[in-house]
């Protein structure tokens, strides 16, 4: 089959005489828009960094980089990413060993766990963990301390470590799931051929496996680097009442303090050039160990892989692997959901102190049921602007393929590698008035934000589909007498719309429940959900947060059921 | 009466001249089989023809409408060309049943619900997947989904099909009996087919008459499957269908001799007297049509004879030349095998002649 | 007397499935392999011969019966003895050549001898050997992913064939090259075993490439061996229906025998003028190839030629015999035209029963066809 890249573009341009048609106005639109909503914030934020009043100056970039605070903050980032990445590595690799190439009991089960952590917000993990081993009031410690007459806390989730802990436990799955694709798919005469020439089991795995599975596992380790170097909600939690700040913290700890100042919103956009300097070397690497890495290990027919015998310890693993897993997955859970029902925090958590006065008092408070509608509004909203936009992209890139569309590509993808924090406050600096358009304190600049972070998860998702619908599928609606806008509208887009829904809810779903960009756009009517629970721990009602938490979490496992239920009747049909 | 004609047509991407120049005319109710290496320009033809792609220069005319003209400006597009197509990986659309797929040319031709229910069966029936009307392509087998495009074609078009090596992606057996399908079906419904190939073997068995296009776009003979076979025009096609041998031949003192590389060799034929004229010639010999004869002053010695059951093929070094020989079963049981490292006379029957060298010649 | 290299006794292997039920992949499989020998095992997906091999290999064990490598057992169900692949000391080469993309040429066929212990001086030399005998000299630092599909295929054979051992196994290894390679790879391998004298058991789909290249065959259809022979016995005196019509083209006429004559079903005046076989049965199967009918003025069945189709080294005619259709294949220069009226001779045909046979129960059974 040859020209499999043909110009599709042959397609439009069929009458005879050229005619501004359908395609011309999708590219136009295309720019326009990303040009809008993802270089404007950025451009602002280099801009601000660099500009003073008109001249450039790198006056405030030396006195940002200079700081201890600053110096401390980009340290702690670093150290937290890289020790996350490797405890996280190594407890996915085992994971990935355990459920891919043993004959470990419960896989079904361990495999729905490891689920739960992609369905629920750090942060509320991070609040629970913060309940139970709170340095000076978490429950456990107390517990112990009492339990076992100990004078101090034995644990303390409040010091860099902790947050290594909790955030190991949202990421290791980003290694487990290259690791154990990896390990299923490889082609086992790859192996076979290492016991026919004389090695043992051992010795295969030693020499042949591994080496083979490197590149998956850099890919996961990578990824969560950049991830956790970009990572606010958990620090947030953890840190601040012990003054423990990353950048991104530190970001929003300097904007806040200064109440939402011009300056403070500046000297935030010079931090952001040193956290997006150091997300873009992580990137690099990036770049370069993938590049070098991939072999083509994978073969198309479905050969099982060879399945190693544990034998002996067989049911200890198995018990070590789920207790962890209930430990990391599960508890968190519980308690904030134990935690929602107590009457006041503090109090032992036994059913004579439960009540449910708390989820009265956060649906009569006005502002929580606002923030619920906000959050609702907004993910909505980004998830149908986003996924209508992020396909429009997707389909003038792919299929029509104007000059420049690397471009548009690189526009749309761009916003990915930018952390939450820093495109909050490109936003702010567009959009709060300087440009002619002033949307602060609305719900408007925090839906261009979510547009701009989400729009490369649509155009990923869009572009996957639109890859599987063969240009001959178009081509023949075509020749059966099918206009082009007939073809698009008969085939392609019913052909697009399961990736579509899904890209949808793919947005809906961290809309709904994120902190990191609202918590620096939000104005006194426009909290989300997140925020509000941030806030009412800030004030210290920790019952009443845990309780809009479990809210949050029970609408999370609501929408994700009814997604997972969409899936499946497709699936059938 | 030609019912498909291209005139001159010319097609250029980028700096590449695919086509060049290209003519060829399809007689009504006939299957045409376009031959061709992999690259050489035949699916960018149909493109043409069907109007997914422009040509810069030349005519095409389906029936007595002209479709394209560059010089008098006219190009029908695709969507009201009316001519039905197959491709290679089916294009069926995998989000309409059976039914849809087949009635969509007609819905887009307005034709009334009633109408379209009748037909639709009718050419089920014709393809033999009536009881499949409601299905969706995932529950089809390959070669169901072939016969659904096929049907689908003939339903924007009963005059003229085109299809584009729709039976690659099958596997032998069902090849054959595709092949087999599409013929029944052809002389039943009478339909021209346009049908696009690089598989030789394909295409003589299907066609009434059979276009060879060499690697640079260019037709070099068009003519029955015995035209082909037997007198093919120029080395290219020679060698295109089927596995060759060639020998250069010197003229030495008024007589052609062989060209062994160290050495000369009588040679056993006769030279036709009207091609006598070049100082060297290329002769072409297809495997089968070298025979053992002990008495042929042309010698060589056996390498290897493998046995491949319906024929034993043999690889025959002389001189510094290999020949490749088959000898079928029959003559095997008849007149015995050639052994390995064994010395042989070999005579050579339907030699086809060659201007040396270069150029491909005409004869 | 040739030395027995490998023998597999009353070897059988079930499987059980959640969909199918029990499966029996190889139905009581007796063969010996003799040193020096290629030997191929022959069959459609699902015949068992990729089972087979593996459980010579030792990456299945049986559930029936034992195997013998050079005269010492290596699986056997009754002693309960299982050496694994590690600890036979055979060769294989896979289908998708296997080869380690993570390390050079050398480092892939020095893997085996490393494994072993043997120093590097030795290392050197006899992987260097191996390398020469497969035309990969020169090419020890490349990676496999810069090589063509021809000499990764060369590198398996190189990391089989440097350790010297006796048997050599060889699953389905060409059918991933391109046509003309596939052909200088089987002349190739002949040559080696020529020179390095191991003995090949030798998997594949393919009749042609498995008559080309094998000193005896076996075919197996279903699990269950139908023969075993030399490819000429097996191409000219096939023992059932399904050999017949594997190897090679078959015509199969259905016949009536009546009163010692045989005729065509659908015309029971005009006797085919064909001997029938000594057990008939009044209906039988006439089996022959399309090469082997002749087509002549004056003696046999009268008929006439219905469609003539030119192929690039014979003609192909289509001939009514009775109410069936019998293909026939000439060489070019026996020419007849279409509409011509001939005479068809059978020259020495198959005869076989016309029922199903369990093989065919079978496959209908698992549903492959």
């Amino acid at each position: 089959m040859i020209n499999l890249r043909r110009k599709t573009r042959d397609l439009a341009v069929l009458d005879g005489r050229r005619r501004v048609g359908l395609d011309s106005i999708m590219t136009a639109l295309s720019f326009v828009l990303l040009l809008v909503i993802v270089v404007t914030p950025i451009s602002m934020i280099v801009y601000h960094a660099f500009f003073h009043q008109g001249q450039f100056s790198l006056d405030l970039i030396i006195d940002q980089f200079t700081r201890d605070t600053t110096v401390s903050a980009m340290w702690n980032t670093i150290k937290i990413a890289i020790l996350v990445t490797i405890f996280g590595t190594i407890v996915g690799v085992f994971y990935a060993w355990l459920l891919g190439r043993s004959n470990i009991p419960g896989k079904k089960l361990m495999r729905f766990l490891f689920t739960i952590p992609y369905m629920f917000p750090p942060f509320l993990g991070a609040m629970a963990w913060d309940l139970l081993l709170n340095g000076r009031s978490g429950y456990l410690n107390r517990w112990l301390m009492k339990t076992f007459g100990l004078s101090s806390a034995p644990f303390n989730i409040n010091t860099v470590w902790g947050i290594v802990f909790v955030e190991l436990s949202y990421y290791f799955p980003f290694v487990f799931m290259q690791v154990v694709s990896a390990l299923e798919r490889m082609d086992p005469t790859l192996e076979e051929s290492a016991r026919i020439a004389g090695a043992k089991q051992g010795t295969v795995i030693w020499k042949i496996t591994l080496p083979l599975v490197t590149p998956a596992i850099s890919s996961g380790a990578l990824l969560i680097l950049i991830s956790s170097l970009a990572h606010f909600g958990v620090p947030s939690i953890l840190g601040f009442s012990q003054g423990i700040f990353t950048l991104p913290t530190r970001i929003y700890a300097v904007i806040a303090r200064s109440g939402g100042s011009f300056e403070g919103i500046r000297q935030g956009a010079a931090l952001s050039i040193l956290l997006v300097a150091v997300v873009a070397l992580a990137l690099w690497i990036q770049q370069r160990v993938l590049r070098s890495g991939g072999y083509d290990i994978i073969k198309g027919k479905s050969m099982r892989p060879t399945v190693i015998n544990l034998r002996g310890a067989r049911i200890p693993l198995f018990i070590l692997a789920l207790t962890t897993l209930v430990v990391i997955v599960l508890v968190p859970l519980g308690m904030i959901f134990l935690v929602a029902l107590v009457r006041a925090y503090g109090l032992p958590l036994i059913p004579a102190n439960f009540t449910l006065a708390n989820y009265q008092r956060i649906f009569t408070a006005s502002g929580t049921l606002e923030s619920i509608k906000n959050s609702m509004i907004l993910s909505l909203s980004a998830g149908v602007i986003t996924m209508l936009l992020g396909t429009m992209v997707a389909y003038v890139v792919q299929k029509i393929r104007p000059r420049g569309s690397s471009v548009l590509e690189i526009m749309s993808v761009l916003p990915y590698s930018i952390p939450g924090t820093v495109l909050a406050i490109g936003v702010i600096l567009a959009w709060s008035g300087s440009l002619g358009l002033n949307l602060y304190n609305t719900l408007w600049i925090i839906l261009v934000a979510y547009i701009a972070r989400y729009l490369s998860f649509s155009m990923k998702t869009s572009s996957a589909a639109l890859l599987q619908v063969h240009p001959s599928l178009e081509e023949a609606a075509r020749t059966c007498g099918a206009s082009h806008t007939e073809s698009l509208r008969d085939i392609t887009l019913p052909l697009i719309r399961p990736a579509m829904v899904s890209g949808f809810f793919l947005i809906f779903l961290p809309a709904m429940r994120e902190v990191t960009t609202s918590v620096l756009l939000y104005g006194p009517y426009t909290r989300t959900l997140g925020v509000q629970i941030y806030s009412l721990r800030d004030a210290g009602m920790m019952p009443q947060a845990s309780a809009l938490g479990s809210v949050a979490i029970v609408l999370i496992i609501v929408v994700n059921s009814i997604v997972n239920a969409l899936n499946q009747t497709r699936k059938g049909v | 009466m030609s019912y498909v004609r291209f005139e001159n047509v010319s097609f250029a991407y980028g700096d590449n001249q695919i086509l060049k120049n290209f003519s060829l005319a399809l007689e009504k109710n006939e299957i045409m089989c376009l031959v061709g290496p992999s690259g050489c320009g035949k699916t960018t033809l149909v493109r043409c023809l069907l109007g997914l792609n422009r040509p810069s220069e030349g005519e095409i005319y389906v029936g007595d409408t002209c479709v394209f003209s560059s010089k008098r400006r006219i190009n029908v597009p695709a969507e009201r060309r009316r001519i039905g197509i197959v491709f290679q990986d089916y294009a069926v659309w995998p989000h309409l049943t059976v039914k849809e797929n087949i009635a969509y040319p007609l819905r887009k031709r307005k034709v009334p619900k009633p109408e379209i229910d009748r037909r639709v069966e009718e050419v089920l029936r014709l393809v033999r997947m009536s009881e499949y009307i409601n299905h969706l392509p995932s529950q089809l087998s390959g070669g169901q989904q072939q016969r659904v495009a096929i049907a689908r074609a003939l339903m924007t078009s009963d005059d003229l099909v085109v299809m584009d090596e729709p039976i690659t992606n099958l596997d032998a057996k069902l090849r054959e009996q595709m092949l087999y399908e599409i013929r029944e079906l052809q002389h039943n419904m009478g339909t021209t087919v346009f049908y696009i190939t690089h598989d030789q073997r394909a295409a003589l068995q299907l066609g009434d008459r059979i276009a060879i296009m060499d690697p640079q776009g260019e037709l070099v003979q068009v003519g029955s499957d015995e035209d082909i076979i037997l007198r093919p025009r120029t080395r290219f096609v020679f060698e295109f269908i089927g596995v060759t041998n060639f020998l250069a031949l010197k003229r030495v003192d008024g007589q052609y001799r062989v060209d062994l590389g160290s050495t000369l060799a009588p040679w056993p034929a006769q030279v036709p007297p009207e091609l006598q004229n070049g100082a060297v010639l290329d002769v072409g010999i297809r495997p089968n049509d070298i025979v053992f004869d002990s008495s042929s002053p042309f010698r060589g010695v056996v390498r290897r004879a493998v046995f491949l059951g319906s024929e034993y093929e043999y690889f025959v070094q002389a001189g510094d030349k290999s020949l490749r020989i088959q000898q079928g079963a029959l003559d095997a049981s008849l007149n015995g095998i050639a052994a390995e490292g064994s010395e042989v006379g070999l005579n050579f029957l339907n030699p086809q002649y060659y201007e040396a060298a270069r150029e491909e010649g005409a004869r | 007397m040739a030395q027995v290299q490998v023998e597999l006794r009353h070897v059988t292997k079930k499987f059980t499935t959640k969909t199918l039920g029990d499966i029996v992949a190889v139905d009581d499989f007796s063969f010996q392999v003799y040193e020096g020998e290629c030997f191929s095992i022959l069959g459609p997906s699902g015949c068992g011969k990729t089972t087979c091999l593996r459980m010579i290999a030792g990456f299945e064990d049986l559930t029936e019966g034992e195997i013998y490598l050079s005269g010492r057992p290596v699986s056997s169900s009754k002693a309960n003895l299982y050496v694994p692949p590690e600890e036979r000391d055979l060769g294989m080469v896979f289908q998708a050549f296997a080869v380690w993309p993570h390390m050079t040429v050398f480092e892939n066929v020095a893997f085996p001898l490393r494994i072993r212990k043997v120093n590097r001086a030795e290392v050197e030399r006899r992987v260097k050997q191996a390398l020469q005998h497969t035309s990969l000299a020169g090419l020890e630092d490349v990676y496999p992913s810069d090589l063509s599909g021809g000499q990764q295929q060369r590198i398996a054979l190189a990391r089989a064939i440097v350790t010297k051992p006796k048997v050599m196994l060889l699953d389905e290894p060409l059918s991933n090259l391109d046509p003309h390679l596939r052909e200088t790879m089987r002349f190739e391998l002949k040559e080696l075993q020529r020179k390095l004298g191991f003995t090949i058991i030798f998997v594949t789909h393919d009749q042609s490439e498995a008559m080309a290249i094998s000193d005896r065959m076996l075919v197996a259809d279903m699990g269950k061996i139908m023969q075993i022979d030399t490819p000429e016995n097996l191409y000219n005196r096939p023992i059932n229906r399904f050999v017949h019509s594997f190897l090679g083209e078959s015509t199969f006429l259905k016949v009536v025998i009546k009163d010692g004559q045989v005729y065509a079903e659908g015309d029971l005046e005009q006797p085919l003028g064909v001997a029938p076989p000594p057990d008939a049965e009044p209906e039988m199967i006439l089996a022959t190839r399309p090469n082997a009918i002749e087509i002549t003025g004056d003696t046999g069945y009268q008929s006439r030629i219905e469609t003539r189709i030119f192929l690039t080294d014979r003609t192909e005619y289509l001939i009514p015999l009775g109410s069936q259709k019998v293909k026939v294949q000439t060489p070019h220069r026996i020419a007849f035209s279409q509409g011509d009226s001939c005479r068809v001779r059978f020259v020495d045909p198959m005869w076989y029963p016309v029922e199903d046979s369990d093989a065919e129960k079978e496959r209908a059974r698992r549903q492959l066809i």
